[in-house]
């Protein structure tokens, strides 16, 4: 119960940044990524603000236990991997077109309007079919 | 338009403080198409598969709490059909090849200086902005 609780507090700090930093708004992500265009410099503050809390947690991992037990992560893996690449560039090409990523897509339903249901209805089938498109990249490329 | 990035800040704290209890409490890092995708492909299962709803019900359900006391918003999300769903099986498909999108290789990732954090994040936002380039400026697309 108490993992339960701490999820979605967690989700709820989450939602409430998203939606308060701008980031379910397009417009600004698409901004952003448009370097040739009106340049929008505000994802740079959400990520940078994003990224002091964080950094102090993962300093606080450091020799303690998750509050409900059990372990913290393993430290990243250090291997990069084509997946890696490969993968990213497909998200970032989807996050351009429609300047949304899964997060805001998720705190975006309930205002967005019809657009982020379809959006989120395509996502959900890309993340159900991903392990397919993996084995046959592997069965193609079989690089690792 | 100059508090925007005032907000963003705010919004940016607020995130990782998300993050953060995510991490301390449950000892799990906040990705989102990671938390998305294991209970899509069926990856988490039973409690696990809890733990992902709960956190995804507070991502959906704070917006409509302070819907009413922010300032307007809007989404200008683009009303073509073809580029919605080819943006959200791009999307779908990338963040679980890649294990991670902008919340877990990005702010998760980078904050503790994971190589492959901070090279995903790199090929996110080149193939982002190329994105832009050529379906905006090139074609008109979006």
């Amino acid at each position: 119960m108490q993992r339960l609780i701490f999820a979605f507090i967690a989700g709820g700090f989450f939602g409430a940044g998203l939606f308060v930093s701008g980031m379910t708004d397009t417009a600004k992500v698409q901004g952003w990524l448009d370097v040739f265009g009106n340049w929008d410099p505000t994802l740079a503050f959400v990520m940078g603000g994003a990224m002091i809390p964080m950094a102090i947690a993962w300093l606080f991992t450091k020799g303690r236990r998750p509050v409900v037990g059990g372990d913290f992560p393993p430290p990243p893996e250090p291997r990069l991997g084509r997946n890696l690449i490969v993968g990213s560039a497909l998200f970032g090409a989807g996050w351009g077109l429609a300047g949304l990523c899964p997060g805001p897509s998720v705190a975006s339903l309930s205002y967005g309007g019809w657009p982020h249901w379809v959006f989120f209805g395509a996502m959900l089938v890309g993340m159900f079919a991903a392990p397919h498109v993996r084995a046959q990249l592997d069965r193609a490329v079989p690089a690792e | 338009m100059e508090l925007d990035w005032i907000w963003g800040l705010v919004g940016g704290l607020l995130i990782g403080t998300g993050g953060a209890v995510y991490l301390l409490a449950n000892g799990r890092i906040m990705g989102a198409s990671g938390i998305v995708g294991g209970l899509v492909d069926g990856t988490a299962r039973g409690a696990a598969a809890y733990e992902r709803l709960a956190f995804l019900a507070g991502v959906f359900l704070l917006p409509i709490v302070l819907k009413p006391i922010y300032r307007p918003f809007e989404t200008h999300a683009s009303t073509n059909i073809a580029v919605l769903v080819a943006a959200g099986l791009l999307v779908g498909i990338g963040t679980r090849i890649a294990n991670g999108c902008t919340s877990g290789h990005g702010v998760c990732g980078m904050s503790r200086l994971s190589l492959r954090g901070i090279v995903a994040t790199v090929f996110y936002i080149l193939a982002g902005g190329l994105t832009v380039v050529l379906f905006r400026h090139m074609l008109g697309v979006i």
